[in-house]
């Protein structure tokens, strides 16, 4: 790591060793790693995690939800953390996996993204900044094999395209595109059946936000890494909507209405066990 | 072996003095201005895609006039540094005062260690908020800084500009008037620059924490009241 008086220096470059707009690139010259880079693999059961993101395309752009509990092994390391991020206007991202990398992960993502639109002028496509994100997660391949997995979904507006994508990453870095609907973390395989089962081509954003927290509400039932709403302590998933008009983050108030009403229908089925 | 000949430091600093300054009074005015809705800067910059102004963090913009490769780097540069305080610190331990010296600091070595001086001025507008008021740093070609709190003029003519704009300078009107204010300042006995030639970008606290925005030659048009292009 350089001294902070290197840091604070102007960073000025002779044009063979210029990092252009990648702000990534320009960190990894400080080498500055919060997390150590050695040990025996045990190190996952040790940080805390965080599960289930869903998210789906609906007519007029995607939506991106995340519940709000932390693990630590069998322990409830937070109740209200947010996993849900906006990467900038027109984006979002979610995280599962190890908490604190992940965290890290956006952060630098964001300035990154941020970085290139004030660097050169434009922002990066929708397609570009899915590939950004796909080699922040490749970096963090020694972290992942010591039990430090970074699991992003990311989401957002296409100007080009006029339409909401979805993109899945694998550890290794690899990069996928999903066509209507996906879901990660621990209870990624509950949230997609849901997703699966309620998805219609032509929904429209109330649908989807609608569903989006029935998937995750439902993954909460199965898994025990999953926090579902908490009416008790007033906590609700962190729920977005990515159209043309950005990132916009709905209130808690109408996913409390949500919740009831996913409530009342479990009492209807009659199926309290 | 031959021995150079002996100039004096006074000649050489002069010498170099000079050269900056013609480069830079080739360069067309800018004009950054504080009023009592946030900051504008006004540039005289015919092309649309060289941009002469630009965002750096949350609430600081730059501005520069004279060579444009090189105030291009300081810009770069100055994005680099305050994103990269902003990911190392927080976001607000970015300010325009530290960035304005690191600034001058570079201006100021490379003019007394290197063959050719910058041939460039800048501006660091900063917008205030509860805790800091709106600042203008003004940096020279050898590093000399001032601040100024209600408007700074850069370029060639500098001066004439600068007592035109300040008979004209209103900082609590519309912004749309400090725009023409700014505009008839930088036009002088020419014909009044059109829309087409300005770039205008402003620094306005809108409930976000990006205050910068670059605004488009319609609303430049618009609030000028000039007529669009080829409908005359």
């Amino acid at each position: 790591m350089r001294k902070d008086g290197a840091r604070l220096a102007l960073p000025l470059f002779d044009p063979r060793h210029d990092p252009g707009p990648d702000f990534a690139a320009l960190v990894s010259r400080d080498a500055a790693r919060t997390v150590p880079t050695s040990g025996d693999g045990s190190l996952g059961a040790q940080v805390p995690h965080g599960t289930t993101i869903a998210a789906l395309r609906f007519a007029g752009g995607v939506v991106i939800a995340g519940d709000r509990r932390a693990t630590e092994g069998n322990f409830i390391a937070n109740r209200t953390i947010e996993k849900v991020f906006p990467a900038d206007r027109f984006s979002g991202v979610g995280i599962a996996g190890a908490a604190g990398p992940a965290v890290e992960m956006v952060r630098i993502f964001q300035v990154q993204l941020e970085h290139y639109e004030k660097v050169e002028g434009k922002a990066l496509s929708l397609e570009g900044k899915a590939n950004q994100l796909a080699q922040m997660i490749r970096q963090n391949l020694p972290l992942a094999m010591q039990g430090l997995v970074v699991m992003p979904l990311f989401a957002g507006w296409d100007a080009e395209r006029s339409e909401g994508r979805i993109f899945t990453f694998d550890v290794a870095g690899g990069r996928y595109e999903e066509v209507a609907y996906y879901a990660i973390g621990s209870g990624g395989r509950d949230a997609r059946a849901t997703l699966k089962l309620g998805w219609r081509p032509g929904l429209d954003e109330a649908g989807a936000v609608h569903l989006a927290v029935q998937a995750l509400y439902e993954a909460a039932q199965e898994d025990a890494a999953t926090g579902g709403p908490d009416a008790l302590r007033g906590i609700f998933p962190v729920v977005a909507v990515i159209d043309r008009e950005g990132y916009r983050r709905i209130d808690d108030a109408r996913l409390e209405e949500i919740a009831v009403e996913l409530d009342q229908a479990v009492r209807e089925r009659g199926a309290r066990r | 072996m031959s021995m150079p000949f002996y100039v004096a430091p006074e000649q050489l600093m002069k010498d170099r003095a000079d050269y900056a300054r013609k480069g830079i009074a080739r360069g067309r005015a800018l004009i950054g201005a504080v009023w009592e809705g946030g900051i504008i800067i006004v540039a005289e910059n015919p092309s649309r895609s060289l941009h002469k102004l630009s965002e750096i963090y949350d609430r600081i913009a730059f501005g520069g006039v004279g060579k444009y490769n090189e105030f291009d780097q300081l810009r770069v540069a100055g994005i680099r540094h305050a994103d990269l305080k902003g990911y190392a610190y927080a976001r607000e331990d970015v300010d325009a005062r530290s960035l304005a010296n690191l600034y001058a600091q570079y201006l100021g070595t490379v003019f007394t260690h290197e063959m050719k001086p910058l041939e460039v001025e800048i501006l660091v507008a900063e917008l205030g908020n509860g805790h800091r008021e709106s600042q203008l740093f003004q940096i020279l070609y050898d590093g000399t800084v001032m601040d100024e709190r209600e408007f700074a003029v850069l370029g060639g003519d500098a001066d004439a500009i600068a007592e035109r704009f300040r008979a004209l300078y209103d900082a609590s009107g519309p912004r749309e008037r400090l725009l023409q204010s700014a505009r008839d300042a930088l036009s002088g006995q020419r014909p009044p620059i059109g829309a087409d030639d300005l770039e205008v970008v402003v620094l306005e606290d809108r409930g976000e924490r990006r205050c910068f925005r670059r605004l488009e030659v319609d609303e430049v048009r618009e609030a000028l009241g000039d007529q669009p292009e080829g409908s005359a």
